[in-house]
Protein backbone atom coordinates (compact mmCIF):
# COMPACT_ATOMS: atom_id res chain seq x y z
CA UNK A 1 0.00 0.00 0.00
CA UNK A 2 1.31 3.26 -1.20
CA UNK A 3 2.43 5.51 2.35
CA UNK A 4 1.80 8.73 3.55
CA UNK A 5 5.11 10.53 3.27
CA UNK A 6 6.99 12.80 6.62
CA UNK A 7 9.34 15.25 4.64
CA UNK A 8 11.96 17.54 6.66
CA UNK A 9 12.93 20.65 4.65
CA UNK A 10 15.80 22.01 5.28
CA UNK A 11 15.66 25.72 4.34
CA UNK A 12 19.22 26.59 3.26
CA UNK A 13 21.40 30.03 3.69
CA UNK A 14 24.83 31.12 2.97
CA UNK A 15 25.23 26.67 3.66
CA UNK A 16 23.06 26.20 6.94
CA UNK A 17 19.98 25.06 7.56
CA UNK A 18 17.32 27.48 9.24
CA UNK A 19 13.71 27.85 9.73
CA UNK A 20 12.15 31.29 10.29
CA UNK A 21 9.19 32.31 11.95
CA UNK A 22 7.21 33.07 8.79
CA UNK A 23 10.20 33.90 6.52
CA UNK A 24 11.60 36.10 9.00
CA UNK A 25 14.35 36.26 12.51
CA UNK A 26 15.90 33.03 10.56
CA UNK A 27 17.89 31.01 13.33
CA UNK A 28 20.68 28.72 12.76
CA UNK A 29 19.72 24.85 12.88
CA UNK A 30 22.33 22.95 12.05
CA UNK A 31 24.77 21.84 9.48
CA UNK A 32 22.73 20.38 6.35
CA UNK A 33 24.64 17.77 5.37
CA UNK A 34 24.33 16.08 8.65
CA UNK A 35 20.75 16.76 9.23
CA UNK A 36 19.96 14.66 5.90
CA UNK A 37 22.40 11.82 6.97
CA UNK A 38 19.88 12.09 10.49
CA UNK A 39 16.77 12.54 8.81
CA UNK A 40 17.41 9.45 6.30
CA UNK A 41 18.09 7.00 9.54
CA UNK A 42 15.58 8.03 11.50
CA UNK A 43 13.26 7.24 8.73
CA UNK A 44 12.14 10.43 7.03
CA UNK A 45 10.32 9.68 3.45
CA UNK A 46 11.92 12.28 1.29
CA UNK A 47 13.62 15.44 1.86
CA UNK A 48 13.44 19.23 0.75
CA UNK A 49 16.13 21.19 0.23
CA UNK A 50 15.23 24.92 -0.87
CA UNK A 51 17.44 27.76 -0.88
CA UNK A 52 15.61 30.43 0.41
CA UNK A 53 18.03 33.43 -0.50
CA UNK A 54 18.60 32.05 -3.96
CA UNK A 55 15.70 34.23 -5.44
CA UNK A 56 16.23 37.41 -3.61
CA UNK A 57 19.68 37.74 -3.96
CA UNK A 58 19.49 35.93 -7.88
CA UNK A 59 22.31 33.44 -6.04
CA UNK A 60 22.94 30.09 -8.24
CA UNK A 61 21.67 27.26 -6.21
CA UNK A 62 24.60 25.49 -4.09
CA UNK A 63 25.27 22.84 -6.40
CA UNK A 64 28.05 21.92 -4.13
CA UNK A 65 26.07 21.31 -1.32
CA UNK A 66 23.02 19.04 -3.53
CA UNK A 67 26.42 16.99 -4.31
CA UNK A 68 27.43 16.62 -0.70
CA UNK A 69 23.44 15.85 0.43
CA UNK A 70 23.32 13.22 -2.76
CA UNK A 71 26.43 11.58 -2.13
CA UNK A 72 25.44 10.95 1.74
CA UNK A 73 21.25 10.18 1.14
CA UNK A 74 19.82 7.15 0.26
CA UNK A 75 16.27 8.66 0.09
CA UNK A 76 14.97 11.27 -2.58
CA UNK A 77 15.49 14.65 -1.99
CA UNK A 78 14.12 17.56 -4.16
CA UNK A 79 15.97 21.06 -4.19
CA UNK A 80 14.06 24.72 -5.07
CA UNK A 81 15.17 27.94 -4.71
CA UNK A 82 15.99 30.62 -7.37
CA UNK A 83 15.59 27.95 -10.48
CA UNK A 84 14.41 29.55 -13.23
CA UNK A 85 15.86 28.04 -16.69
CA UNK A 86 16.22 24.56 -17.64
CA UNK A 87 20.18 24.34 -17.49
CA UNK A 88 19.25 24.97 -13.88
CA UNK A 89 17.44 22.01 -13.15
CA UNK A 90 19.63 20.09 -15.85
CA UNK A 91 22.68 21.10 -13.14
CA UNK A 92 21.00 19.93 -10.48
CA UNK A 93 19.46 16.84 -11.53
CA UNK A 94 22.91 15.93 -13.21
CA UNK A 95 24.44 16.67 -9.71
CA UNK A 96 22.09 14.15 -7.57
CA UNK A 97 19.12 15.71 -6.90
CA UNK A 98 15.81 13.24 -7.60
CA UNK A 99 13.61 16.38 -8.02
CA UNK A 100 13.38 20.10 -8.53
CA UNK A 101 11.12 22.14 -7.24
CA UNK A 102 10.21 25.74 -8.83
CA UNK A 103 8.07 28.77 -8.10
CA UNK A 104 8.69 32.42 -8.60
CA UNK A 105 9.94 31.25 -12.03
CA UNK A 106 7.01 29.42 -12.61
CA UNK A 107 4.67 31.96 -11.98
CA UNK A 108 6.53 34.71 -14.63
CA UNK A 109 6.62 32.31 -17.30
CA UNK A 110 4.26 29.44 -16.80
CA UNK A 111 5.02 27.89 -19.46
CA UNK A 112 8.53 26.90 -18.13
CA UNK A 113 6.79 24.08 -16.17
CA UNK A 114 5.83 22.57 -19.92
CA UNK A 115 9.00 22.90 -20.99
CA UNK A 116 11.15 21.51 -18.08
CA UNK A 117 7.85 18.50 -17.82
CA UNK A 118 8.65 17.83 -21.43
CA UNK A 119 12.57 17.49 -21.16
CA UNK A 120 12.84 15.63 -17.61
CA UNK A 121 9.79 14.10 -17.33
CA UNK A 122 6.87 15.44 -14.95
CA UNK A 123 8.15 13.25 -12.43
CA UNK A 124 10.74 15.65 -11.01
CA UNK A 125 9.04 18.99 -11.80
CA UNK A 126 7.37 19.59 -8.46
CA UNK A 127 5.84 23.39 -8.33
CA UNK A 128 5.81 25.18 -4.86
CA UNK A 129 3.06 27.33 -4.57
CA UNK A 130 3.17 29.56 -1.30
CA UNK A 131 -0.43 31.26 -0.52
CA UNK A 132 -1.42 33.19 2.19
CA UNK A 133 -5.22 34.10 3.36
CA UNK A 134 -6.93 37.29 3.09
CA UNK A 135 -10.69 37.80 3.90
CA UNK A 136 -11.52 39.82 0.55
CA UNK A 137 -9.88 37.60 -1.79
CA UNK A 138 -9.45 33.70 -0.12
CA UNK A 139 -6.26 32.70 -0.58
CA UNK A 140 -3.82 33.87 -3.00
CA UNK A 141 -0.40 32.80 -4.52
CA UNK A 142 2.49 34.98 -3.14
CA UNK A 143 6.62 34.48 -4.42
CA UNK A 144 9.85 36.13 -3.58
CA UNK A 145 9.92 34.35 -0.38
CA UNK A 146 6.60 35.49 0.53
CA UNK A 147 7.24 39.35 -0.26
CA UNK A 148 4.91 39.78 -3.20
CA UNK A 149 1.19 39.50 -4.38
CA UNK A 150 0.69 37.61 -7.67
CA UNK A 151 -2.86 38.29 -6.96
CA UNK A 152 -3.51 34.78 -8.51
CA UNK A 153 -6.01 32.46 -6.47
CA UNK A 154 -4.21 29.34 -5.24
CA UNK A 155 -6.54 26.65 -6.51
CA UNK A 156 -6.48 28.09 -10.08
CA UNK A 157 -2.63 28.04 -10.20
CA UNK A 158 -2.26 24.79 -8.65
CA UNK A 159 -4.49 23.34 -11.53
CA UNK A 160 -2.96 25.25 -13.82
CA UNK A 161 0.65 23.89 -13.01
CA UNK A 162 -0.66 20.69 -12.72
CA UNK A 163 -2.32 20.77 -16.11
CA UNK A 164 1.16 21.92 -17.67
CA UNK A 165 2.78 18.99 -16.44
CA UNK A 166 3.93 19.70 -12.75
CA UNK A 167 4.18 16.07 -10.81
CA UNK A 168 4.01 16.82 -7.69
CA UNK A 169 2.66 20.41 -6.08
CA UNK A 170 4.33 21.83 -2.92
CA UNK A 171 1.71 23.93 -1.08
CA UNK A 172 3.00 26.05 1.96
CA UNK A 173 0.16 28.26 3.32
CA UNK A 174 2.34 31.35 4.75
CA UNK A 175 -0.76 32.00 7.05
CA UNK A 176 0.11 29.27 9.02
CA UNK A 177 4.03 29.02 8.20
CA UNK A 178 5.78 29.07 11.57
CA UNK A 179 2.65 28.93 13.58
CA UNK A 180 2.80 25.37 15.02
CA UNK A 181 -1.32 25.46 15.19
CA UNK A 182 -1.61 23.05 12.42
CA UNK A 183 -1.56 22.91 8.55
CA UNK A 184 -3.92 24.88 7.04
CA UNK A 185 -7.06 22.24 5.80
CA UNK A 186 -9.15 23.85 3.51
CA UNK A 187 -6.93 25.26 0.75
CA UNK A 188 -4.60 21.86 1.34
CA UNK A 189 -8.29 20.12 0.62
CA UNK A 190 -9.52 22.34 -2.09
CA UNK A 191 -5.97 22.01 -3.91
CA UNK A 192 -5.72 17.96 -3.31
CA UNK A 193 -8.72 17.91 -4.51
CA UNK A 194 -8.76 19.99 -7.64
CA UNK A 195 -5.81 18.08 -8.93
CA UNK A 196 -4.67 14.71 -9.84
CA UNK A 197 -0.80 14.80 -9.03
CA UNK A 198 0.16 14.37 -4.99
CA UNK A 199 -0.04 17.19 -2.71
CA UNK A 200 2.50 18.12 -0.09
CA UNK A 201 0.91 20.08 3.16
CA UNK A 202 3.63 22.26 4.77
CA UNK A 203 3.42 25.34 6.76
CA UNK A 204 1.65 25.33 10.38
CA UNK A 205 3.05 21.99 11.56
CA UNK A 206 3.44 21.58 15.30
CA UNK A 207 2.28 18.54 17.02
CA UNK A 208 1.71 14.91 15.88
CA UNK A 209 -2.00 15.03 15.41
CA UNK A 210 -1.19 17.96 13.03
CA UNK A 211 -0.28 15.76 10.25
CA UNK A 212 -2.88 13.36 11.45
CA UNK A 213 -5.17 16.07 10.61
CA UNK A 214 -3.65 17.04 7.13
CA UNK A 215 -3.92 13.71 5.85
CA UNK A 216 -7.34 12.37 7.07
CA UNK A 217 -9.38 15.46 6.60
CA UNK A 218 -7.71 17.39 3.62
CA UNK A 219 -6.35 14.54 1.91
CA UNK A 220 -2.89 15.42 1.64
CA UNK A 221 -0.61 12.78 0.02
CA UNK A 222 3.06 14.07 2.04
CA UNK A 223 3.40 16.51 4.98
CA UNK A 224 6.21 18.62 5.27
CA UNK A 225 8.26 20.42 8.45
CA UNK A 226 11.24 21.87 9.23
CA UNK A 227 11.31 23.55 12.87
CA UNK A 228 9.62 21.08 14.84
CA UNK A 229 12.43 18.21 13.19
CA UNK A 230 15.20 20.04 13.55
CA UNK A 231 14.79 21.13 17.06
CA UNK A 232 14.37 17.66 17.39
CA UNK A 233 10.27 18.32 19.67
CA UNK A 234 9.08 15.83 17.72
CA UNK A 235 11.05 12.91 16.34
CA UNK A 236 10.33 11.48 12.76
CA UNK A 237 9.82 7.48 14.43
CA UNK A 238 7.30 8.58 16.86
CA UNK A 239 5.58 11.04 14.34
CA UNK A 240 4.68 7.67 12.14
CA UNK A 241 4.33 5.67 14.95
CA UNK A 242 1.68 8.19 15.87
CA UNK A 243 0.04 7.81 12.69
CA UNK A 244 -0.44 4.03 12.03
CA UNK A 245 -2.09 4.30 15.09
CA UNK A 246 -4.65 6.31 13.63
CA UNK A 247 -4.93 4.09 10.98
CA UNK A 248 -2.78 6.32 8.55
CA UNK A 249 -0.52 3.63 6.10
CA UNK A 250 3.19 4.54 6.67
CA UNK A 251 6.67 3.11 6.06
CA UNK A 252 8.13 1.97 9.75
CA UNK B 1 34.91 -6.48 -10.54
CA UNK B 2 33.79 -4.32 -13.61
CA UNK B 3 30.46 -2.29 -13.18
CA UNK B 4 29.00 -0.46 -16.13
CA UNK B 5 26.02 2.09 -15.89
CA UNK B 6 24.91 2.94 -19.01
CA UNK B 7 24.99 6.38 -20.13
CA UNK B 8 22.58 7.68 -22.64
CA UNK B 9 21.37 11.00 -20.57
CA UNK B 10 18.65 8.85 -19.12
CA UNK B 11 17.91 11.58 -16.01
CA UNK B 12 19.57 11.25 -12.13
CA UNK B 13 22.71 8.54 -13.27
CA UNK B 14 24.35 10.62 -10.31
CA UNK B 15 22.17 8.86 -7.89
CA UNK B 16 23.09 4.90 -8.64
CA UNK B 17 26.81 6.16 -8.87
CA UNK B 18 26.09 7.69 -5.36
CA UNK B 19 24.26 4.17 -4.08
CA UNK B 20 27.31 1.83 -5.80
CA UNK B 21 30.19 4.33 -4.31
CA UNK B 22 27.92 3.82 -0.68
CA UNK B 23 28.81 -0.26 -1.31
CA UNK B 24 32.55 0.56 -2.15
CA UNK B 25 32.19 -0.52 -5.52
CA UNK B 26 33.32 1.89 -8.27
CA UNK B 27 31.50 1.80 -11.55
CA UNK B 28 32.11 3.30 -14.95
CA UNK B 29 29.36 5.59 -16.62
CA UNK B 30 29.75 5.01 -20.19
CA UNK B 31 27.88 4.23 -23.77
CA UNK B 32 31.00 2.60 -25.26
CA UNK B 33 29.77 -0.82 -26.71
CA UNK B 34 32.87 -2.55 -25.97
CA UNK B 35 33.07 -1.51 -22.09
CA UNK B 36 29.13 -2.51 -21.81
CA UNK B 37 29.84 -6.00 -23.42
CA UNK B 38 33.26 -6.53 -21.26
CA UNK B 39 31.82 -5.88 -17.87
CA UNK B 40 30.54 -7.90 -15.53
CA UNK B 41 27.24 -6.27 -14.43
CA UNK B 42 25.53 -3.74 -16.26
CA UNK B 43 23.13 -0.77 -14.68
CA UNK B 44 20.63 0.91 -16.71
CA UNK B 45 18.78 3.60 -15.23
CA UNK B 46 16.65 6.22 -16.12
CA UNK B 47 13.88 8.69 -15.63
CA UNK B 48 12.09 10.96 -17.88
CA UNK B 49 10.18 10.51 -20.79
CA UNK B 50 10.01 7.04 -23.06
CA UNK B 51 10.50 8.51 -26.74
CA UNK B 52 13.17 10.77 -25.88
CA UNK B 53 14.91 7.95 -24.20
CA UNK B 54 14.61 5.88 -26.70
CA UNK B 55 15.74 8.53 -29.55
CA UNK B 56 18.86 8.27 -27.40
CA UNK B 57 19.56 4.65 -27.62
CA UNK B 58 19.29 4.60 -31.08
CA UNK B 59 21.19 7.55 -31.57
CA UNK B 60 23.93 5.20 -29.77
CA UNK B 61 23.63 2.45 -31.14
CA UNK B 62 22.73 1.09 -28.05
CA UNK B 63 19.03 -0.65 -28.71
CA UNK B 64 21.16 -3.10 -30.68
CA UNK B 65 23.75 -3.85 -28.16
CA UNK B 66 21.97 -3.73 -24.83
CA UNK B 67 19.41 -6.85 -25.88
CA UNK B 68 22.57 -8.85 -26.84
CA UNK B 69 24.49 -8.23 -23.72
CA UNK B 70 25.08 -11.48 -21.51
CA UNK B 71 26.10 -10.71 -17.87
CA UNK B 72 23.70 -9.44 -15.21
CA UNK B 73 21.60 -6.41 -16.04
CA UNK B 74 19.56 -4.38 -14.20
CA UNK B 75 17.12 -1.72 -15.60
CA UNK B 76 16.08 0.63 -12.80
CA UNK B 77 12.51 2.47 -12.99
CA UNK B 78 12.67 4.13 -16.94
CA UNK B 79 15.32 1.74 -17.07
CA UNK B 80 12.39 -0.90 -16.68
CA UNK B 81 9.98 0.05 -18.98
CA UNK B 82 12.35 0.30 -21.70
CA UNK B 83 13.04 -3.35 -21.71
CA UNK B 84 9.32 -3.83 -23.08
CA UNK B 85 8.08 -4.15 -26.40
CA UNK B 86 5.84 -0.84 -26.69
CA UNK B 87 4.81 2.07 -24.31
CA UNK B 88 1.30 4.11 -24.41
CA UNK B 89 3.84 7.36 -23.64
CA UNK B 90 4.75 9.73 -26.08
CA UNK B 91 1.24 8.84 -28.23
CA UNK B 92 3.08 5.31 -28.60
CA UNK B 93 7.00 4.52 -28.48
CA UNK B 94 8.64 0.88 -29.77
CA UNK B 95 11.07 0.48 -27.19
CA UNK B 96 13.79 -2.44 -26.62
CA UNK B 97 11.70 -5.90 -26.60
CA UNK B 98 13.35 -7.82 -24.65
CA UNK B 99 11.01 -8.63 -22.63
CA UNK B 100 7.08 -9.11 -23.19
CA UNK B 101 5.44 -6.78 -21.78
CA UNK B 102 3.63 -3.63 -22.89
CA UNK B 103 3.82 -0.44 -20.44
CA UNK B 104 0.29 1.27 -19.90
CA UNK B 105 -0.77 4.63 -18.03
CA UNK B 106 -2.27 4.59 -14.45
CA UNK B 107 -6.23 4.90 -14.60
CA UNK B 108 -7.07 8.34 -13.13
CA UNK B 109 -8.79 7.25 -10.09
CA UNK B 110 -9.89 9.20 -6.90
CA UNK B 111 -7.71 8.96 -4.56
CA UNK B 112 -5.55 7.22 -6.28
CA UNK B 113 -2.59 10.17 -7.64
CA UNK B 114 -0.54 10.15 -11.00
CA UNK B 115 2.38 9.46 -10.85
CA UNK B 116 1.87 6.72 -8.38
CA UNK B 117 4.68 8.82 -6.15
CA UNK B 118 6.39 7.72 -2.93
CA UNK B 119 7.19 3.99 -0.67
CA UNK B 120 4.98 1.26 -1.58
CA UNK B 121 5.64 -2.82 0.02
CA UNK B 122 7.03 -5.55 -2.49
CA UNK B 123 4.61 -8.71 -2.51
CA UNK B 124 4.95 -11.91 -4.33
CA UNK B 125 9.00 -11.95 -4.03
CA UNK B 126 10.01 -14.30 -6.38
CA UNK B 127 13.78 -13.44 -7.33
CA UNK B 128 17.33 -13.50 -5.26
CA UNK B 129 16.94 -10.20 -6.15
CA UNK B 130 15.29 -9.90 -2.90
CA UNK B 131 16.78 -12.38 -0.82
CA UNK B 132 16.14 -11.62 2.78
CA UNK B 133 12.92 -9.15 2.45
CA UNK B 134 9.46 -9.73 2.94
CA UNK B 135 6.29 -7.95 2.31
CA UNK B 136 6.69 -5.86 5.25
CA UNK B 137 9.85 -4.31 3.22
CA UNK B 138 9.29 -0.71 1.51
CA UNK B 139 10.51 1.16 -1.47
CA UNK B 140 10.68 4.14 -3.48
CA UNK B 141 8.60 4.62 -6.34
CA UNK B 142 7.55 7.84 -8.98
CA UNK B 143 6.06 6.73 -12.09
CA UNK B 144 2.83 7.15 -14.43
CA UNK B 145 3.43 4.05 -16.61
CA UNK B 146 3.54 0.69 -15.45
CA UNK B 147 4.39 -2.72 -16.50
CA UNK B 148 1.12 -5.21 -15.68
CA UNK B 149 1.49 -8.44 -14.02
CA UNK B 150 3.22 -11.66 -15.95
CA UNK B 151 5.16 -14.56 -16.17
CA UNK B 152 8.03 -12.87 -16.09
CA UNK B 153 7.25 -10.59 -13.03
CA UNK B 154 9.23 -11.53 -9.74
CA UNK B 155 7.44 -8.86 -7.40
CA UNK B 156 4.48 -6.79 -7.05
CA UNK B 157 3.41 -3.92 -6.08
CA UNK B 158 -0.17 -2.71 -5.66
CA UNK B 159 -1.87 0.82 -6.69
CA UNK B 160 -4.53 -0.08 -6.46
CA UNK B 161 -4.19 -2.79 -8.87
CA UNK B 162 -1.18 -5.36 -9.06
CA UNK B 163 1.21 -4.62 -11.37
CA UNK B 164 5.11 -5.24 -11.93
CA UNK B 165 7.32 -3.81 -9.53
CA UNK B 166 10.21 -5.87 -11.16
CA UNK B 167 10.57 -8.13 -13.91
CA UNK B 168 13.09 -11.08 -15.20
CA UNK B 169 13.75 -12.73 -18.09
CA UNK B 170 16.99 -14.63 -17.81
CA UNK B 171 20.08 -12.26 -17.75
CA UNK B 172 18.17 -9.29 -17.93
CA UNK B 173 16.40 -8.29 -14.38
CA UNK B 174 14.82 -4.85 -13.49
CA UNK B 175 12.52 -2.83 -11.00
CA UNK B 176 10.25 0.03 -10.97
CA UNK B 177 11.23 1.27 -7.97
CA UNK B 178 14.42 3.55 -7.47
CA UNK B 179 16.30 0.88 -5.46
CA UNK B 180 19.42 3.53 -5.11
CA UNK B 181 16.87 6.26 -3.29
CA UNK B 182 15.04 3.16 -1.43
CA UNK B 183 17.30 3.12 1.74
CA UNK B 184 18.58 0.23 3.37
CA UNK B 185 15.67 -1.84 1.58
CA UNK B 186 17.04 -0.71 -1.76
CA UNK B 187 20.98 -1.24 -0.95
CA UNK B 188 20.21 -4.82 -0.12
CA UNK B 189 18.79 -5.00 -3.77
CA UNK B 190 21.72 -3.75 -5.08
CA UNK B 191 23.82 -6.42 -2.83
CA UNK B 192 21.93 -8.88 -4.06
CA UNK B 193 22.04 -8.19 -7.68
CA UNK B 194 25.92 -7.53 -7.35
CA UNK B 195 25.87 -11.08 -6.31
CA UNK B 196 24.37 -12.62 -9.12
Amino acid sequence: MLTKRIIPCLDIKDGRTVKGVQFEGLRDAGDPVALAARYAREGADELVFLDITATNQKRATLIALVRDVARELDIPFTVGGGIGSVADVEALLLNGADKVSINSAALARPELIDELAARFGSQCIVVAADARFNAADGWQVYTRAGTHNTGRDAVQWCREAADRGAGEILLTSMSNDGTKDGFALDITGAVSRAVTIPVIASGGAGSKQDFTNVFQQAQADAGLAASIFHFGEIGIRELKEHLRQDGIPVRL
Amino acid sequence: MEIAVVDYKGGNVQSVLFALERLGVQATLTADHEVLRRADKVLFPGEGEAASAMQELRAQGLHEVLPTLTQPFLGICLGMQLLGQHTQEGGGTDMLGILPFDVVRFPALPEYKVPHMGWNNLQTLNSPLFEGLSAEDYVYFVHSYYAPVGEYTIAEAAYPAPFSAAVQHENFYAVQFHTEKSGPVGTRILENFLKL
